[in-house]
């Protein structure tokens, strides 16, 4: 008899994502889908506007990163303003909208592994559920949960000092920003308040790398094993190599460390990149051209953009980046548990940025804006904390936009998050009559491990609910389970 | 006293709401031990395992699965609050409106220059395993009633943390103008 089961993780209504394995009639698990059930219409409703709007209006589509969105429409509208792609802005300009990144980098990191991944870790993946969630955290260990809380507040005041808000800011306009740090909230960042300082935050993330090489050192096998598959890995990468997350060239791997994009303008993305449009999901599944539809698929966010890059230029994350680099001999990483370990590599990379961008006089300059020679296009690809961002837009002669074309991380990562279902239901469900808490688990952790925006703002409130439900080869349902 | 029990969701909006809710900072340490959060964001009546003191919705209604969850939170919450444009007013989402939602759906599975030229059989995602796209976006209280209103894109934390405590301990809610001054 044939099964089909249903897991929905961020709850049916929540409307965000939803997992459906079918199972033949050995009890093999015949088909496993992760749908995304979202829609907006961006792409259309966004046509008439005036360009200079799309860096706030596409912001609003992600509330947890909103400055990823915010910049990589402004680098897109920067082309369309003359102020080159990516080269043209003033120093002043391109420091601040650094310094934004880097803080939103900080805050939304650490809000995944504090809210999300240290539930785990702290009280192991079989813990009562009503304990694994953050304020089961907050309970347990109230100076873990105050470092996170405090994290993640710094972040965002990086944030607000140069956006202008902590959420939805307006810092990135055509060309530039429309301001630059003063003296004072510069020297607040720096030295800050007791303890929200640069300094400070750097000595916090050394600690959540050790919390996390402990773990690892005590629970190998699972975080080496766990949904692990090869798989190739898409990133930007500075021109000489060097991890970037605000600017740099296309850079594609496959899971032997052979390069498959060497170095590409991202300008010119259309001649790589291609989506695939699937009946049962409203996200797409993005693609290499070269290597089409069944093996062009790629992996994106901290576990690539440490596979595609070279180093790291900064020196504490360098030394860490040398560690993660050495446990698999130099060669890509394709260790789906290994993400948690490099997202926190990021976070110290991003502390060292925002403490050198502090000390940096460009930060408080007053030379904010480039122009330059009208552009019909423009393209703007950034790294944002779940991987690479890509914004298109094509203008009228009135400066309206007529054609929009977003490719956001989690639709990078589509593929692969149905590949990661489908690995741990094989793993797990392969001939059960029952369907248990574990096995429920086990599909949560795969998705999590990617970070799909929206299961991490449930994270945020508590235990992401999961329903599973068994149905016959008729429908009927003959089993159900809800956590 | 008995801890206030409340329940949130985002419905069609981008969790900046939830986001602001977190940047009350240290004060959700505080939050916690005045309220319980319900463990979930609840979907449906059987997950509805206590009734709520207060429902907390971000978001309108793009799908079906919105309307089903807002009905079902103004069923088992006392006090429904929505915070931000879009569950006040439709915010960005509502931007499609004005456009049949079959331009929308064409833009982006047909048209979009990443699909134009390798969807040969036209396909836009339509299986009973996902939601239906309703026609437009509508705000919360076209749909059920909705007790308070916490406006902003997203709202400031301050006036979120302000809202709570009110909410919570009964007392009035301070409406300092500070907290309702936008971008
Ligand atoms: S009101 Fe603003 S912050 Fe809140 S969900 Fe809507 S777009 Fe996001």
């Amino acid at each position: 008899m044939s099964k089909k089961i249903v897991i929905e993780p961020v709850t049916r209504v929540e409307g965000h994502g939803k997992v459906t394995i079918h199972l033949d009639d050995q009890g093999n698990v015949a088909q496993s889908r992760l749908h995304i059930v979202e829609f907006r219409g961006f792409e259309r409703f966004v046509q008439g506007r005036p360009y200079w709007e799309a860096p706030v209006l596409v912001e609003r589509l992600c509330g947890i990163c909103p400055v990823s969105h915010h910049l990589a429409a402004a680098k897109a509208v920067d082309v369309i303003a003359g102020a080159g792609t990516g080269d043209g802005l003033t120093p002043t300009a391109e420091k601040i909208r650094r310094l934004m990144h880097y803080g939103q980098m900080f805050q939304s990191h650490t809000l995944h592994f504090f809210h999300l991944a240290s539930p785990d870790l702290l009280f192991g993946y079989d813990a009562p559920p009503e304990q694994r969630n953050v304020i089961g955290v907050a309970l347990a260990n109230r100076e873990l949960a105050t470092q996170a809380v405090l994290m993640r507040k710094y972040g965002q005041e990086v944030i607000a000092a140069t956006a202008g808000k902590k959420i939805h800011g307006t810092g990135a306009i055509p060309g530039g920003v429309n301001k630059s740090l003063t003296i004072e909230e510069r020297d607040t960042l720096l030295k800050g308040r007791a303890p929200l300082n640069a300094d400070k935050m750097i000595a916090w993330s050394q600690g959540a790398l050790a919390f996390f090489k402990d773990y690892y050192k005590k629970n190998k096998a699972f975080i080496d094993g766990f949904s692990q598959f090869p798989s190739n890995h898409l990133s930007l990468v500075r021109k000489d190599g060097a991890l970037d997350l605000y600017h740099g060239v296309l850079r594609a791997v496959d899971a032997a460390g052979k390069k498959i994009l060497n170095d590409v303008d991202y300008q010119d993305y259309l001649s790589h990149l291609r989506e695939e449009v699937r009946s049962w999901s409203y996200m797409k599944f993005p693609f290499l051209k070269i290597l089409g539809k069944e093996k062009g698929w790629y992996r994106v966010g901290p576990l690539a953009r440490l596979n595609t890059a070279d180093f790291i230029p900064t020196p504490l994350a360098q030394k860490e980046f040398e560690a993660f680099k050495a446990v698999t001999g130099g060669k890509p990483n394709n260790m789906c548990m290994h993400t948690h370990w490099a997202r926190l590599i990021e976070v110290l990379h991003s502390a060292e940025v925002i403490r050198d961008l502090l000390l940096d006089s460009d930060i408080t300059g007053t030379d904010l804006v480039t122009k330059g020679k009208w552009q019909p296009v423009g393209v703007g690809v950034i790294e944002a904390p779940r991987g690479t961002l890509m914004h298109h837009y094509r203008v009228n002669e009135d400066d309206l936009i007529t054609m929009a074309n977003l490719i956001v991380s989690t639709t990078h990562n589509n593929e692969p998050m149905n590949r990661a279902v489908n690995c741990v239901a094989k793993a797990m469900m392969t001939g059960q009559k029952e369907i248990t808490e574990p096995m429920m688990n086990a599909v949560e952790v795969a998705i999590r491990a990617y970070d799909p925006c929206l299961s991490c703002a449930t994270h945020a409130y508590g235990q992401m609910p999961l329903e599973v439900s068994l149905y016959d080869a008729t429908g009927k349902l003959i089993s159900q389970r809800r956590k | 006293m008995a801890k206030k029990i409340i329940a949130t969701t985002s419905l069609a909006g981008c969790f900046g709401c939830h986001m602001s809710i977190l940047d009350i900072d240290e004060r959700i340490l505080d939050l916690i031990e005045l309220v319980e959060f319900n463990k979930s964001p609840i979907d449906d009546i059987k997950t509805f395992t206590k009734e709520c003191d207060i429902g907390i919705i971000e978001g309108g209604c793009c799908n079906d699965e919105n309307v089903h969850t807002l009905l079902e939170f103004r069923k088992h919450c006392k006090t429904l609050v929505v915070i931000g444009e879009c569950a006040m007013m439709g915010g960005l989402p509502s931007m499609r409106n004005t456009i049949p939602l079959k331009e929308c759906l064409d833009e982006a599975y047909l048209n979009g220059p990443t699909v134009a030229d390798c969807n040969p059989q036209k396909i836009i995602p339509n299986d009973p395993d996902i939601p239906k796209i309703l026609n437009r976006v509508y705000p919360c209280h076209e749909i059920v009633k909705i007790d308070v209103f916490l406006p902003g894109c997203p709202p400031r934390a301050d006036l979120i943390w302000d809202a709570l405590v009110a909410l919570v301990t009964g007392a009035e809610l301070k409406l300092p103008y500070t907290t309702f001054k936008f971008d």
